[in-house]
């Protein structure tokens, strides 16, 4: 969207405090508890993390409430290698004793693992990288107002007001209104001395529009392009986003896209969004970038990787004005922490660099098994009934230091496509083959805007993209997307991320028309 | 904080905060859940668990001039001191949220579950007892033979208990159990996949797979590239279900009414009654279905576009949504029905497609002269609602056909396609069996499906993932 508001960097955050009434549980002597069991039972190495996790939703259509919820998840679990096997246990009885039997639990399951080894003739030994001692850490992200301190009053006749502010706009038929919220507690300790506790605080709200032509039967849609983000309700009042300029624009840009001519199929030179981008990002670097997926232990649900760890450093991943890093410390990232569910400290690194493969997504296993040395912090479990696994970091390409503006990148396009926001998605279990429309598509003649087009859908080799790369936008074209829901693993987990991105240039990418593709 | 403070009995759990409750109506879903699973990778166990949950769901309803409103909390562990909080929460979140669209009077007039002041129902990892040393002893054929192993097998059991201010008792227990395989050459140049539900992990043996993915890994070492193009189709009763349950969810009557879905008529009003396929295709489902039982009263946990707190504890009857090959039903709350004159057609906990085929899916294979068979689909995305057109891609062999006979694998495709033109193009549908829907099995598991055979399915780019 050109004009938006990017993230708001100036501002700082109001400091706060842990939680007290999470500060207030039994956590230290909870984990003693556990680890005096698991240490007695033999194991090598024990971990235990406690949580409370409050995720909330309000939802209104056509300005009117129509569901919310308001869960909080609150147990901990035990997490052991023992006899060179893994055993989880997870509990909710928040009892010395309970604790110690779920730590018992957790060794059990190790034993049966190692059963299962041993029958199947492997040799396979689990070791963690060593990562420095972390005692009595604490780590709170960067929000002003925590929004479940909001009376839900306010929350409901805000996303009421708006939803009425699209309604009765000329052309919208519908307006469908949701407000996530989540409010994070951590305690993590484990054998080697480690403590840490920590809070995180993240939002999305998200307006549709809807039109529908009662002749036609012809229907479409227009949804903000406002990412979620690390903040609290300041998010909806001002600070990060501009909503008012937002959805005053929506409405005419619906109104447009419903007149808008189908797109003819074929390639096109686009300009991408980074409302677009980040999903791009997410689904053809961010995931294809995961060790544990490139060595095979997601094989057989979300897949592996074409990017094999014997590619590391030779892999030329895309053009040499590429360059992605991993990233757990962004000031207002989904992803951001201050240690992750292994006591891994945050970090930030190169994940592609000059256009080349050079760093991986890593835990404190596969960053042993495979030799290189510490991990990167990317150990994250959803939940405390779930194994913690190698998920991801913020993943962001970075923006050319005087690079254009997305005016300037479009201005140098003859024939092509600007592309913004993020709707359908959907890449190959080895990150080559994906496909994605958006929210809006606007043609590009002669270095111009020139309209919207419907219809779209644009589909790619990740390698060949990436290598289409022509011009990244600068750091004013910057901004910090991302999503709640991002699946893995078995059982699935959700996690939220992050991607920040300029606008950027991709050459001669093959455009589909999305009502041929249906038969029509 | 002292473990004399649990409650420990859910049926007490919910009898004590619904007296509690000084809202003017309100409902207490307890759930209990426990689960285990084992996953690998390359032959060898990766990570496994145990665990166990309790979590409170409290639904306080309160009158006022403009309507009724609800709130809804839910607390995961929640002792004796936490119960009044809980219930105190929901009254302010109602008090709070205004007048609920879908306001309804709460369900009465459900006979009480004999079972509700039974302890619940509970899985561990005993449910492995004779699956974890076979899965070992798997790996080590798979070795032997050149193959590595990968998958996840997971089995919960959540009992839930009801109870409404206006008298409703009610309980039900959930099995589901998953076991997905996937046997790959050491190359990763081949793969193969089956998967299966199971309410009790008694009737699998991951042995039979392994042997059946070393066939199609065999089958795999034949290589063909094929370029985008329609082709005809074999599609699996997996990939079938995975289809149809999306279909599902874009059926709600109300959208359909509105104007915004593919149910949806050009000019006002839905699609109901249509002819979707001229093949005698029955969509139906039916808590009580052989081996793919479900509850047989809503559970609604929040209020969304096919669901709604108000009707907690409404009985689910069958109902069959494609009768001979139309549209007969779509999906409505009580609001709903009453919003858009529909009949009452909450929503599904299970799905079974019958068109009356008889055929296996290797008749089906043997009676093709020239097609492509899938295992199955990944990756499955909404590209436009007016159509339903989705997009995904073929995973793990794709086959082709020819004389009756595979003759080799295929590369894989992205699909675009819309599973309700799919209807009205199918030429052929198998025998229906029991089957495990790979894409959604996160949150969808029971169902019976055939093959469909569809002269000219879009395969629309190539994919050399493998």
């Amino acid at each position: 969207m050109i004009g938006a508001t990017g993230p708001d960097h100036g501002r700082t955050s109001v400091p706060h405090s842990i939680d007290a009434a999470f500060t207030a549980l039994p956590l230290r002597a909870l984990a003693d508890a556990a680890l005096a069991r698991a240490r007695a039972l033999g194991a090598e190495h024990a971990d235990f993390r406690l949580e409370r996790i409050r995720s909330a939703s309000w939802r209104l259509r056509d300005a009117k409430p129509s569901g919310g919820s308001d869960t909080t998840d609150l147990g901990y679990a035990v997490r052991v290698v023992h006899g060179g096997s893994w055993g989880f246990a997870s509990g909710v009885d928040l009892t010395m004793d309970a604790a110690a039997k779920v730590a018992s639990q957790a060794v059990a399951m190790a034993k049966l693992s190692a059963q299962v080894i041993k029958a199947a003739g492997s040799d396979e030994r689990v070791e963690l990288a060593d990562e420095p001692v972390h005692a009595d850490r604490t780590w709170i992200s960067a929000y002003d107002v925590n929004p479940f301190e909001v009376p839900d009053a306010e929350k409901a006749a805000l996303l009421a007001d708006w939803s009425s502010r699209l309604l009765a706009a000329d052309g919208v038929a519908h307006v469908d209104a949701s407000l996530l919220a989540v409010h994070e507690n951590k305690f993590y300790a484990d054998t080697a001395g480690t403590s840490t506790t920590q809070q995180r605080v993240r939002i999305h709200p998200q307006l549709t529009a809807v039109a529908v032509n009662g002749t036609t039967g012809e229907f479409d849609s227009m949804r903000t392009i406002a990412p979620p983000a690390g903040r609290g309700w300041e998010y909806l009042t001002g600070t990060g986003w501009d909503w008012n300029s937002e959805l005053e624009q929506i409405p005419g840009l619906l109104a447009e896209k419903m007149r808008a001519p189908s797109v003819e199929a074929g390639r096109y030179d686009l300009v991408v969004d980074p409302s677009n981008l980040w999903l791009t990002i997410h689904e053809s670097i961010g995931h294809a970038t995961e060790l544990d997926r490139a060595l095979g232990y997601e094989a057989a649900y979300a897949g592996t990787s074409f990017a094999t760890f014997d590619q590391l450093g030779k892999l030329k991943y895309g053009s040499s004005i590429m360059n992605v890093t991993g990233d757990r410390t962004a000031e207002h990232g989904l992803a951001t922490v201050g240690f992750d569910d292994e006591g891994v400290q945050a970090q930030s690194w190169d994940l592609v660099k000059d256009g080349t493969l050079v760093g991986y997504q890593l835990d404190r296993r596969i960053a042993k098994l495979t030799g290189l040395g510490r991990s990167n912090g990317c150990a994250f479990a959803d939940s405390p009934g779930h194994v913690p696994v190698q998920r991801m970091a913020n993943v962001s390409l970075q923006p050319d230091p005087g690079g254009l503006s997305t005016e300037d990148l479009i201005g140098g396009v003859e024939r092509g496509i600007y592309v913004v926001g993020d709707r359908s998605w959907s890449i190959d279990m080895q990150r080559y083959n994906f496909q994605f429309t958006g929210q809006r598509f606007f043609r590009i003649e002669n270095g111009k805007l020139a309209g919207q087009l419907r219809d779209v859908a644009y589909q790619a080799t990740t390698t060949d993209f990436w290598g289409s790369m022509e011009k990244v936008g600068g750091p004013q074209t910057y901004v910090l997307g991302g999503a709640f829901n991002c699946g893995k693993a078995q059982p699935g987990q959700v996690a939220a991320v992050s991607h920040g991105c300029p606008s950027a240039l991709f050459r001669d990418v093959n455009i589909l028309n999305t009502t041929q593709e249906a038969g029509r | 904080m002292s473990s004399t403070n649990r409650i420990t009995k859910p049926h007490e759990i919910v009898e004590r905060a619904l007296e509690l409750s000084t809202a003017d109506g309100c409902v207490v879903i307890a759930d209990e859940g426990s689960s285990a699973n084992l996953r690998w990778a390359g032959n060898a166990l990766t990570t496994n668990g145990v665990t166990r949950s309790r979590t409170l769901t409290v639904i306080a309803t309160v009158d006022g001039k403009e309507g009724t409103a609800s709130g809804v909390v839910s607390r995961s562990a929640v002792t004796a001191e936490d119960l009044e909080p809980l219930v105190r929460a929901a009254e302010a979140a109602a008090r709070g949220a205004g007048p609920a669209e879908d306001a309804q009077p709460l369900v009465t007039g459900v006979p009480a579950a004999p079972d509700f002041t039974d302890a619940p129902a509970e899985t561990s990892s005993a449910v492995f007892a004779d699956f974890a040393p076979a899965l070992g002893e798997a790996f080590a054929r798979a070795r032997e033979g050149g193959r590595e192993l990968y998958g996840f097998a997971n089995h919960e059991l959540v009992s839930t208990y009801v109870g409404t201010s206006t008298g409703l008792r009610l309980r039900h227990d959930q099995p589901n159990g998953t076991l997905e395989l996937n046997a790959k050459s050491p190359d990763r140049q081949r793969s193969a996949w089956a998967g299966r539900s199971t309410r009790d992990f008694k009737d699998v043996d991951p042995t039979v797979l392994d042997a059946e993915l070393a066939v199609r890994l065999g089958w795999a070492e034949r290589k063909i590239d094929l370029p985008a193009g329609r082709y005809e189709t074999l599609l699996p009763p997996t990939a079938v279900a995975d289809l149809l349950i999306y279909q599902m969810w874009s059926a709600a009557a109300r959208d359909a009414v509105e104007g915004r879905t593919v149910f949806s008529k050009p000019g006002g009003g839905t699609r109901l009654g249509e002819k979707l396929s001229g093949l005698p295709l029955s969509l139906r489902s039916d808590p009580n279905a052989p081996g793919l039982e479900s509850a047989p009263f809503v559970i609604a946990h929040s209020s969304g576009d096919d669901a709604s707190v108000f009707d907690n504890g409404l009985p689910v009857p069958a109902t069959e949504w494609i009768a001979d090959g139309h549209l007969n039903r779509l999906s409505t709350t009580r609001h709903t029905a009453g919003l858009t004159g529909m009949q009452l057609s909450p929503g599904f906990g299970n799905l079974i497609l019958d068109a009356g085929g008889e055929k296996s899916l290797e008749e089906m294979v043997a009676a093709t002269e020239r097609g492509l068979l899938l295992t199955c689909l990944w990756y499955i995305r909404e590209v436009d609602p007016a159509t339903l057109l989705l997009t995904g891609l073929t995973r793990d062999g794709v086959y082709l056909v020819e004389n009756g006979q595979v003759v080799g694998e295929v590369n894989n495709f992205r699909f675009n396609e819309s599973p309700v033109d799919l209807l009205s193009r199918a030429s052929e549908a198998g025998r229906t069996e029991k089957t495990l829907p790979r894409e959604w099995s996160d949150w969808f598991t029971r169902a019976a499906m055939p093959a469909l055979r569809i002269p000219d399915f879009n395969m629309s780019s190539v994919s050399k993932g493998v």
